[in-house]
């Protein structure tokens, strides 16, 4: 791959990108989220066309339409979310995939060919299963089979690992070594770097889009990788540090040993302790679905844990419903506000006012006082320096603006606790100061936070005491002064556990 | 009024945007009564002549004028019991059902308390029709709440077991001592005044004035801000405190209160009695003039005159034509067709 950009509205995903895959080499793609890992290889796919750049193949320029062409040139993608139809067994799900499937099936045929492929690479599985009946690990065996039986000769892998137990990831390896041996290429696209340690030939990292490096095995080390992986970002502001000593007061939030249930493809909280002090910004750092979202959501009372009790000012919120914390005095600005905080049909005003109706009801409930909305939200911008207009639907705002509302409106109360997952994601670089200066502020007149974020130069500059989650545990709790990018890297990619854990 | 000179439009009428949203269920109508002519020719009649009948007769005279406004009255009160739980996302099917249970809770009333004076009966009887509807929707919307089950399907599975439910009653209990097929005649205070001597009874100022509380409580209040929340995106009105659950419970119980209601008044307004299978559709026709009217209050009114009009005009071809009922049925279809497939044309003069 040679030159391949890719933009999308507001982002350029991919920045003159060269990428070389062989054959018989296990090529890691490593970068943080939103590094453009996926992207470009949905690029190769055929699921994005690129803007510019080009694809070759065996020397030869070629175009990809789509994942058809890229069939057709021997290359398949396992996705994160699996492709296949739970209510065939795996023999009809294989058979479907196969490049020429006859009118009439081969039963004994295909039962024979999967035998084969499955006994060569060590990918047990009884062809008559019945899809919906396999584990997680299972069905992706199914998927790997699936395109080796459609004579891929490239496999591509999203974060083949992710859901995978320890020994199931063993086991993968061993599948993919094989394949190695046997001509195969295989991308592996990763952000755990343990594992590209483990199995990768090739290493490229990604970052913002851009290559920040390519290195064989045998050139890097941990330190090598993470430096690439995390470098600073320039320009990014700062807001200065004011250290309020932590005063001897009650925690604003409290988990004690909090577990919860996963559902789907959520991570399950395990075993958490936390605090959250009032005049203290405690920052969550993470790579994305280790846990970060689910610690929220189980703060807000949205999630509920299976084990474990949660304090909320003082008093057990272990039960309580999401409105009974909002009204206690607890502000919430979730990682997606289109999604998760807003109801595109409504005027931004009338946005603002459904998280309190109560406050702003006026003869019992049966009107609403909108000047009232209107003074609140006046004197909430004016604080922030903000500006957005009121009296449009939601939907037409743009993200930043978008952003900026939810902030102006968590902010009205005065909120004692504030929970925030990226809260600068889409801001300009003045509303980002702002916002900043918002929470910080928050923060000094006596507030808790509890700040989830990606960007640890960020998380660094903001928190007043720092923990990273992996795999829904708390694996580091730091003084910010105390430690480094490096150190967090560490952790939140698992290489320091699992050097402890051996 | 100052806007519409500064652009001086041609048309300054056109400017309204309720009235463009009239002229354009106008046109999708002719285009059903079209439709519906080519059926007439086919089957040999005459679609003017017969189409002159169906007017003069339900527009053209007081007495025909009257027997629309009564074919009226229930489906303003169904469509009112669907538009309400769509508020929120919640797609009620289940008009029908709750409609039955509605009507049975109210005669349960009549027959209880037969000696008790009207103005004291009637309320109890209304009470007792709504709570009956609404313990029907509290089983679809209790579920839908836990995560269980899909309103839409439990909504529409409950409605054949209400009437089972009804014969149970008349059949074991009810009847009178001369037809098994109903229960005695209500008594004078059970039953809903009416008016001008037509057999327009008070259900239908009952169901106007639903209408008007409708839309009062949807733009001005508290609940109707939350409810409104949810429909748009329900996902962050549960993560901006609103107690999503409570709201889709208690909307799918107040629906199934109005289409109860729309059973009491059809039990005491209209037939003074309880029929075995009195509703044909009812429920269904409600359904659809929600869906045709958008929800909106004056779109109910105006689309259950409509169907209204249809439905009595059939009746009356019927009669004069020779024309078998099921083929006002087809008119019926035309006309929801028609306004679902909503043609682009039409829709271009929207402003």
């Amino acid at each position: 791959m040679r030159g391949i950009t890719k933009a999308f509205p507001g982002v350029l995903a991919n920045d003159q990108i060269n990428l070389d895959i062989f054959a018989s080499e296990v090529h890691a793609l490593l970068g943080e989220n939103g590094a453009g890992k996926s992207t470009l290889m949905k690029i190769l796919y055929g699921f994005y066309r690129l803007d510019s750049g080009q694809i070759l193949s065996n020397g030869q320029p070629v175009t990809i339409q789509s994942p058809h062409d890229a069939r057709a040139l021997k290359m398949g993608m396992v996705f994160q979310d699996f492709s296949l139809i739970p209510a065939l067994s795996v023999m009809e799900n294989l058979a479907l995939f196969l490049p020429r499937l006859p009118a009439v099936l081969d039963v004994k045929g295909i039962n024979q060919r999967i035998r084969e492929v499955s006994e060569r690479y060590g990918l047990d599985i009884n062809p008559e299963a019945m899809v919906s009946q396999l584990s997680i690990g299972e069905l992706q065996k199914v998927e790997i089979l699936k395109l080796l039986l459609a004579d891929a000769r490239l496999l591509i892998l999203d974060e083949p690992t992710r859901v995978l137990a320890p020994h199931e990831v063993q086991a993968l390896f061993k599948v993919i070594d094989s394949l190695k041996k046997d001509g195969y290429a295989i991308v592996l696209i990763t952000h755990k770097l343990k594992e590209v340690l483990e199995c990768a030939d090739r290493i490229t990292i990604l970052r913002g889009g851009r290559v920040a490096g390519t290195l064989l095995r045998s050139e890097v080390d941990e330190e090598g990788l993470i430096s690439l992986m995390f470098e600073k970002k320039l320009g990014s502001p700062i807001v200065t540090h004011k250290r309020v000593s932590p005063e001897k007061a009650a925690p604003l939030l409290e988990l004690r040993d909090v577990w919860t249930h996963a559902e789907g493809l959520e991570t399950s909280l395990k075993g958490i302790d936390l605090k959250v002090n009032p005049g203290e910004i405690v920052g969550v750092a993470g790579v994305s679905g280790n846990g970060q979202k689910e610690l929220g959501d189980v703060a807000m009372g949205l999630i509920h844990c299976s084990r474990g009790k949660k304090f909320i000012f003082n008093q057990d919120f272990t039960d309580k419903s999401i409105q009974e914390v909002r009204m206690s005095g607890v502000a919430f600005i979730p990682e997606n506000p289109l999604t998760l905080s807003i109801a595109p049909f409504m005027t931004v005003l009338q946005n603002i006012a459904i998280t309190r109706t109560k406050k702003y009801a006026r003869l019992g409930g049966l009107s609403m006082d909108w000047q009232a909305v209107q003074a609140d939200v006046d004197r909430s911008t004016q604080k922030l320096g903000f500006s957005f207009p009121l009296y449009i639907l939601a939907r037409s705002l743009s993200g930043g603006n978008l952003q900026r509302m939810v902030v102006a409106r968590e902010m009205i109360d005065e909120p004692r606790l504030i929970i925030a997952s990226y809260l600068t994601r889409g801001l300009d670089v003045q509303s980002t100061i702002a916002a900043r200066q918002a929470l910080v502020q928050a923060r000094d007149n006596g507030a808790g936070v509890l700040l989830i974020l990606e960007d640890l130069e960020e998380l660094l500059a903001l928190s007043d005491c720092l923990i990273v989650l992996y795999t829904g545990k708390i694996v580091g709790n730091f003084r910010p002064e105390d430690t480094n990018v490096y150190e967090i890297g560490h952790l939140m990619t698992g290489s320091e556990v699992e050097h402890v854990e051996n | 009024m100052l806007k519409t000179s500064e652009i001086a439009p041609r048309f300054p009428i056109l400017q309204n945007k309720t009235i463009i949203l009239g002229i354009r269920y106008f046109f999708m109508i002719l285009v059903a009564f079209l439709l519906f002519g080519i059926i007439l020719v086919i089957s040999g009649k005459d679609p003017l002549q017969s189409y002159k009948d169906i007017f003069t007769y339900t527009l053209g005279s007081t007495y025909g004028f009257s027997e629309v406004l009564v074919a009226m009255i229930p489906m303003l009160l169904t469509a009112l019991a669907v538009a309400l739980p769509a508020r929120v996302g919640l797609i009620n099917v289940g008009g029908e059902g709750q409609l039955y249970i509605g009507a049975a809770f109210a005669t349960f009333g009549a027959l209880t308390f037969s000696n008790l004076p009207a103005w004291l009966l009637l309320p109890i009887m209304i009470i007792l029709g709504m709570l009956g509807g609404a313990l029907w929707a509290f089983i679809p919307g209790y579920l839908k709440s836990i995560g269980l089950v899909n309103e839409t399907i439990t909504t529409l599975l409950l409605n054949p077991v209400a009437p089972k439910i009804i014969g149970f009653l008349i059949f074991g209990f009810w009847h009178s001592p001369m037809d098994t097929v109903k229960t005695p005649n209500f008594v004078a205070a059970a039953r809903l005044p009416t008016f001008f001597g037509t057999r327009i009874h008070l259900g239908l100022i009952i169901g106007l004035i639903m209408l008007v509380l409708f839309w009062l409580f949807m733009k001005y209040t508290r609940w109707g801000l939350e409810m409104r929340a949810i429909g748009n995106n329900a996902q962050a009105a549960r993560r901006n405190g609103i107690p999503l659950k409570k709201y889709l419970i208690v909307v799918m119980c107040i629906g199934g209160a109005i289409a109860g209601l729309a059973g009491m008044s059809q039990v005491s307004g209209f037939y003074g009695v309880l029929l075995l299978n009195f509703s044909m559709s009812l429920g269904y026709m409600g359904f659809m003039v929600s869906w045709l009217a958008g929800g909106e209050p004056l779109g109910i009114l105006l689309m259950s005159f409509v169907i209204a009009v249809i439905i009595t005009g059939g009746n009356l071809l019927q009669l004069t034509r020779g024309v078998p009922y099921s083929v006002i049925n087809l008119l019926l279809a035309f006309t929801l067709f028609v306004v679902l497939a909503r043609p682009n044309l039409i829709k271009g003069k929207k402003v």
